[in-house]
């Protein structure tokens, strides 16, 4: 041993396992963290980033493993003991109060009070004392958060972490909603933070980030830590990716017939655009094709197939479905067109919970079996029985509320409706999210069959390797615009992951 | 939706006797894991309330209570209330409110019984109390679904402009309706029953059609259920709003004409205060306030609770403030059993 010896973890986190109903998301997570280090986590969606910082802000407990604090086992009932221990976190969405002022809101869920009063001058003094120390004496204390930008309300947001006396503070893709200068604040912050001794978990997409303000590396996959404590300066981009990709779980992914050339285009969309969401979108769908839009997420996906179906008003650029123009901006002329989307959110933007299973079905063909406005129930839950049958929806039947069903089932009713309705496109939205494995092939068999039948298909999801199998084509979208198009055969996980994370800087 | 489920598991469905059974189990065991929770086991719960308070009606009032004069005088006091209310089944359905149906009533009853308008005759009369029922609702629709004003503050709105439109138009007098012939065809019985019972009773038959049959109901609790859903399966929401505030507008303006048919007077202070038993008797009815979930059974029968209750209390000589806390006890005691209802659903 010549050099010293390293210092003690401040924090560490050690076989860490959490099972939730029918679902292992973590599956033996090992951390540790180190005083005024910037610790980067790093993993696609769904290796579990977000259910390891649940744990540690105190909303999930582990199943196995423990946590340690100065090499102290602890445990983490609850927020409130969280913020005890000095683990504050910073969610990605921003959990202020707007209509609050900027002291209300850092003190909140701990107010100085004696004896019921609110001790409101001390909290606007502390307030203002954290903010010079983080460096933004510019914002003040009795301001309303709500007039605040995104960057003032991370300042709050941060303010809050240090009002606790924070140790370890947890930041969730805090640059997601920071434009360049905003980020260069943010990083000075960081700096003086970990000056200061703090420790930052720091979690983003952006590798350029992490070389800039990063320490060391965890990488996580499906649950697992598989890398732990690289340093940021000596592991070069290619190592770190590929430990990111490649799946212990395997999909399976129906038989592609070849898409002959001359089949028909269904879907034309030309140079679409939403004003500072994503701009100049082309693609076209051909019979029988599926096409997968990859990216991370905020890149603007979502945003593109929303687009294309009304639910958002292009402000440049056409949609033609069967060479007929679509109006934009309005959902009842894309579904008239026979454009049908499986939303992301299933269930706030898809379902009616409470409502039987083929009402949902029906949804947008109930009006096409009513004869006069009379609706003709027996004709609905005799085609959504067909189709539900045809699914192998469990369990069968469809006079069950919608909300009984599991998420598989749930999204094969969202497919089922808009086999009723005899769509000739389909937008499908993060199609297996809340899907478990086994009922995925189930899923991804059906997309291929609909495209078998004719139909023109758009898939978008997170995770890039159910894009490149289930696709023929593919579409990288990153930050706002397509980066990359072509076969989804010629291109694999990592070139597409390369292109989406070191993209950006290009 | 009880009378859906009902109608559901009438032998209508002959293809799968296995599913029917099995659907028929489901409901009787929803309905036995808690009486007053399942859609059915509310009405039952209503019905009998109804009967309780009618016994108690019976035990205490005897023969005062139990007549037919005494029935017909409960249901006539109910119709006009209860045209309302089945307006407001529909609006609060889709997770709104209509504050404005009192004063909406109002301004009926006094735009109809202007001499100008009188001077034309009963039927102006009577398409001049719907044309301004349904022009407000349309109003308050239009505001609400495109200028995005949130139902409460648009309707308050209403009912104090309507309020004040109806008193600026009357002068503040009581207007007397002097056309026989509007007394001749409103006035009376049929079949020993009063006409605005009878309107009352096909109003509602019509509005259970309307919300349990038609593609205009399944839209109104789609929207209320899950309106962004709704608007991405291709519904027109706003345009349906739109729909429903007139409908309800619609409502008031046919409740207006009943009002000048049992007072043969049109006054602005007509309705006042109308639209609190209205919502109170909707939402005792098992009308989610939060929408998606609507029953015009229940709303027709939580418009007889709250008129028999009233009714007993009068013919018990019963001070009119205590009648007040015993509905207002009522109404919260509805709401906490909602409450249970949807916490034990999501």
């Amino acid at each position: 041993m010549v050099t010293a010896d390293p210092p003690q973890p401040l924090l560490q986190m050690q076989g860490i396992v959490k099972v939730f109903p029918g679902a292992r998301a973590l599956d033996g997570v090992d951390l540790e963290v180190l005083p005024g280090e910037v610790h980067c986590l790093l993993g696609q969606n769904g290796a579990g980033k977000s259910t390891l910082i649940k744990v540690l802000a105190g909303a999930h407990q582990p199943t196995e493993g423990q946590i340690l604090l100065d090499g102290e086992p602890i445990t983490i009932s609850d927020p409130v003991t969280a913020l005890r221990y000095g683990v504050a976190t910073m969610y990605q969405e921003l959990d202020v109060v707007d209509g609050l002022t900027v002291a209300e809101n850092v003190y909140l869920g701990h107010e100085l009070a004696t004896a019921g009063f609110s001790q409101r001058r001390e909290a606007v003094r502390r307030t203002r004392e954290i903010l010079r120390r983080l460096g933004h004496a510019e914002v003040s204390p009795t301001q309303e958060v709500g007039h605040l930008s995104a960057a003032g309300k991370q300042i709050v947001s941060m303010a809050r972490a240090l009002s606790h006396d924070a140790r370890v503070i947890i930041m969730d893709e805090p640059s997601a909603v920071l434009d360049s200068e905003e980020v260069g604040n943010l990083f000075r912050v960081v700096k003086e933070l970990t000056k200061a001794g703090v420790a930052v978990v720091y979690i983003s997409h952006r590798l350029e980030e992490i070389r800039e303000i990063g320490d060391r590396i965890t990488v996580l996959k499906d649950g697992r830590t598989v890398a732990q404590n690289l340093p940021v300066s000596e592991t070069p981009t290619q190592k770190l990716i590929t430990l990111m990709t490649g799946r212990t779980v395997e999909y399976v992914f129906p038989e592609a017939p070849e898409t002959s050339d001359d089949a028909p285009v269904v879907l034309d969309v030309e140079g679409l655009g939403l004003r500072g969401v994503f701009e100049d979108v082309s693609l076209q769908v051909r019979a029988g094709e599926i096409v997968g839009l990859a990216g991370l997420v905020g890149a603007g996906r979502s945003e593109i197939i929303e687009t294309i179906y009304g639910a958002r008003r292009a402000t440049a650029g056409t949609v033609t479905v069967d060479s007929k123009r679509l109006r934009p901006g309005s959902v009842a002329a894309a579904v008239d067109a026979g454009i049908g989307l499986a939303p992301e959110e299933r269930k706030s933007q898809g379902l009616l919970l409470d409502e039987p299973v083929y009402r949902n079905v029906t949804l947008s063909t109930f009006a096409r079996f009513a004869r006069g406005g009379l609706l003709d129930e027996r004709a609905e839950r005799r085609a959504a029985k067909e189709q539900a049958d045809s699914l192998e929806l469990r369990p069968a039947g469809v006079e069950r509320p919608i909300r009984t069903l599991s998420g598989g089932n749930q999204q094969k009713a969202m497919l089922a409706r808009w086999l009723v309705h005899g769509c000739r496109v389909l937008l499908l939205d993060e199609p297996t999210r809340g899907v478990d494995v086994g009922a995925r092939a189930e899923i991804y068999a059906l997309i291929r069959r609909l495209a078998d039948g004719g139909a023109a298909v758009v898939v978008v999801s997170s995770e890039i390797p159910e894009v490149l199998g289930l696709a023929d084509r593919v579409l990288v979208v990153s930050e706002g615009r397509v980066v990359h198009e072509g076969p989804s055969s010629s291109i694999d996980e990592h070139q597409v992951l390369d292109m989406v994370m070191e993209g950006s800087v290009a | 939706m009880s009378e859906q489920q009902v109608s559901a598991s009438v032998p209508t469905n002959k293809p799968d006797a296995d599913e029917s059974a099995r659907v028929e189990k489901a409901a009787s065991e929803r309905r036995k894991s808690g009486f007053m929770s399942g859609a059915a086991g509310r009405n039952v719960g209503l019905v009998v309330a109804l009967l309780l308070l009618c016994v108690v009606g019976f035990a205490t009032g005897g023969e005062r209570f139990l007549s037919l004069s005494n029935l017909m005088t409960i249901l006539s006091l109910g119709s006009v209330l209860g045209v309302v209310a089945i307006g407001m089944t529909f609006v609060i359905t889709t997770g709104g409110i209509d504050l404005s149906v009192g004063s909406v009533l109002g301004l009926a009853s006094v735009w109809a019984t202007t001499l100008a308008t009188q001077s034309y005759g009963w039927v102006v009369m009577v398409i001049c109390a719907l044309a301004v029922g349904v022009g407000a609702g349309l109003l308050n629709g239009l505001i609400i679904a495109y200028g995005r004003v949130v139902a409460f503050i648009a309707t308050l709105a209403m009912l104090v402009a309507a309020r004040g439109l109806a008193e600026l138009i009357a002068q503040k007098r009581t207007q007397i309706v002097d056309v026989p012939a509007f007394n001749d065809v409103f006035k009376g019985n049929i079949l020993g029953v009063p006409k605005i019972v009878w309107i009352f009773a096909i109003v509602a038959v019509l509005g259970w059609f309307l919300f349990n049959r038609t593609t205009f109901g399944r839209r109104t609790v789609a929207v209320g259920g899950n309106a962004e859903a709704a608007r991405l399966a291709g519904i027109k929401v706003k345009r349906h709003l739109v729909y429903v505030y007139a409908l309800s507008g619609l409502t008031a303006g046919i409740a207006g004409v009943m009002i000048l048919a049992r007072t043969s007077a049109g006054s602005s202070t007509n309705g006042l205060l109308l639209e609190l038993d209205v919502i109170a008797a909707v939402v005792v009815g098992g009308t989610l306030l939060a929408g998606g979930r609507g029953t015009i059974v229940g709303t027709v029968l939580g418009v007889l609770i709250f008129t028999t209750l009233t009714n007993v209390f009068i013919i018990n000589n019963i001070d009119s403030s205590v009648q007040q806390i015993a509905k207002g006890a009522i109404i919260v005691g509805a709401v906490l059993l909602q409450q249970r209802l949807t916490r034990r659903t999501t």
